[in-house]
């Protein structure tokens, strides 16, 4: 038995879009190096749809794939359906992470969140509804 | 994981696979000779003569005597069992202080911590930027009070060797108990335990191509030993159970071939050892961990600034090579190892950290693939890393 799914080595091994956004108008970043984990989101919103996403990922193999992971679900989405997306969608969608590493999803969930926080600072704009975490 | 069936183990301090030899002293005491040494008839005395065949060896081995030896589950046990007893020791003379290193195996430190709880005092020696202590400092560390000190004789992360022999003598002229934790040495460093002043020692069988789940722990004569086992009146009372006669055989076939080969595997082994560490050590902001030198002829870790070592685990797993990491994905906790941390390195350098261990089997087109590859990996690591991002663009200080 492997430490992770077929699918999060896929995704490790080739993660999709990795990068960054020279024309992002929402970044977030969280998570620390003194804790081996620090995950960055860039996105590209236009009228509420994020048309590009690309992220920078500092941790294990866990992280890099739930970050990979997070931005494939949420490229094209418009905000509001990526301000839903949870940490146990990220990791089922990943076929599960081990209990110790289910954090690295929480990560994914929280750098989306924060990027989509940043693009709505910048465009004046506030949330509709407050988010509710799952 | 492997391409192309190919696996280049490069994790002998985690674990060895056992010798062609160690594997066929066993086999008669796990089949035709199975029984127990503690019944009379004549099966149960063939495998007694066995095991006491065994201790005299291993005894041979380590310039002890067969009555100083007793058998465990293994490393973690006799460490255990020898704190244990030396504190014991102490307790009875009124003297509680403990004096060892930041960086000993988990076995010794945990079990400090509860002797701490216990009402001992500890002290930690700083093993400084090289890894290594000196005779020096144990001596001004040592207390009237002092009972014991244990100094690990090779680290199981990064490789250094410590000055066992003065260390003992040191210990010796004082009057306190000295224990070394001999897992990693044991087959590779010469251990006399008269000579270097030894009290207490423990090794492993599986460390030097032994089979898992037998060690012992080399007691001097006149130590009471402590108990943590209670039961029957196997190993002189001291250890209860039923002996693991196939095991204990089979680490006396073990030790003596690791042995017998020492000198020219550590100039065989530590020939590939220096050609890792210096094509490892071309890799940009990277450090060695531990004193170069000082050092076991098979450990090369490292530590690469602006990745995280479990993600750089999985991508040489890929390429068929098994390694070991100090990071905190592959502890299990959010702090990377004590280890490197008590070098000095700071977390988030401390996470980024690869060992590689050698061994006799290893080759150099097995070295030129792990040069080819870790640099690979590094690269590929740290182009998507926002931490490399930082540092390159000159927004913080690279560290190494």
């Amino acid at each position: 038995m492997a430490l992770y799914s077929e699918k999060v080595m896929d995704h490790f091994t080739h993660p999709r879009n990795v990068g960054s956004l020279p024309d992002a108008n929402g970044i977030g970043e969280v998570g620390n190096a003194r804790c081996g984990d620090i995950m960055k989101i860039y996105l590209k919103i236009e009228n509420d749809i994020i048309v590009d996403v690309k992220f920078e990922t500092f941790g294990c193999g866990s992280a890099i794939a739930s970050s990979s992971m997070a931005t494939e679900m949420i490229k094209g989405k418009p905000v509001d359906q990526a301000l839903e997306l949870t940490n146990q969608a990220i990791a089922e969608a990943l076929d599960g992470l081990p209990a110790h590493k289910l954090h690295c999803s929480v990560l994914a969930e929280e750098a989306i969140r924060a990027a989509i926080d940043d693009y709505n600072k910048r465009s004046g704009k506030t949330p509709e509804t407050p988010v509710i975490k799952g | 994981m492997e391409e192309n069936g190919k696996r280049i183990y490069l994790d002998h301090a985690a674990t060895t696979g056992m010798s062609k030899r160690a594997v066929e002293a066993m086999l008669p005491f796990l089949t035709e000779e199975y029984g127990n040494p503690s019944s009379l008839h004549t099966v149960g005395q063939k495998a007694k003569e066995a095991l006491e065949g065994a201790r005299e060896e291993l005894a041979n081995l380590l310039g002890a005597t067969a009555k100083e030896l007793t058998f465990t589950s293994g490393g973690s046990e006799a460490d255990n069992q020898a704190l244990r007893t030396a504190a014991a020791w102490g307790k009875r003379k009124g003297k509680t202080h403990i004096v060892s290193t930041a960086f000993e195996h988990h076995a010794v430190l945990h079990t400090l911590e509860q002797l701490g709880r216990e009402g001992f005092a500890v002290t930690l020696l700083d093993v400084h930027e090289n890894g290594l202590v000196t005779a020096e400092e144990v001596r001004a560390a040592i207390r009237p009070d002092t009972c014991l000190v244990s100094v690990m004789y090779a680290n199981n992360e990064i490789g250094t060797v410590q000055p066992i022999a003065e260390i003992g003598k040191v210990c010796r002229e004082a009057g306190v108990l000295f224990h070394t934790d001999a897992v990693q040495a044991a087959g590779h460093l010469p251990i006399d335990v008269q000579a270097q002043n030894i009290d207490l020692l423990c090794i492993s069988a599986h460390k030097f191509h032994g089979p898992k789940g037998v060690g012992l722990l080399y007691c001097r004569k006149g130590i009471p030993l402590a108990t943590l086992v209670e039961g029957g009146a196997q190993e002189r009372g001291k250890r209860a159970g039923t002996e693991n006669v196939a095991g204990v055989v089979s680490m006396a076939a073990a030790l003596r071939e690791a042995v017998d080969g020492m000198e020219r595997n550590a100039a065989s082994v530590g020939r590939l050892r220096d050609r890792l560490i210096d094509g490892l050590s071309r890799i940009p902001h990277s450090a060695l961990n531990g004193d170069r030198t000082s050092r076991l002829p098979g450990n090369v870790s490292f530590c690469f600034e602006g990745i995280e070592g479990e993600s750089l685990l999985l991508l040489l797993d890929q390429k068929g090579i098994c390694a070991s990491s100090g990071s905190a994905c592959t502890s299990g906790s959010l702090d990377p190892s004590h280890v490197l941390l008590a070098i000095g390195r700071p977390h988030e350098v401390a996470h980024g950290s690869l060992r590689l261990t050698l061994d006799a089997e290893n080759t150099d087109e097995e070295v030129d693939e792990v040069l080819r590859w870790v640099p690979w990996a590094v690269e590929k690591l740290r182009g998507m890393s926002p931490v490399w991002k930082e540092l390159e663009a000159g927004e913080k200080q690279f560290l190494l």
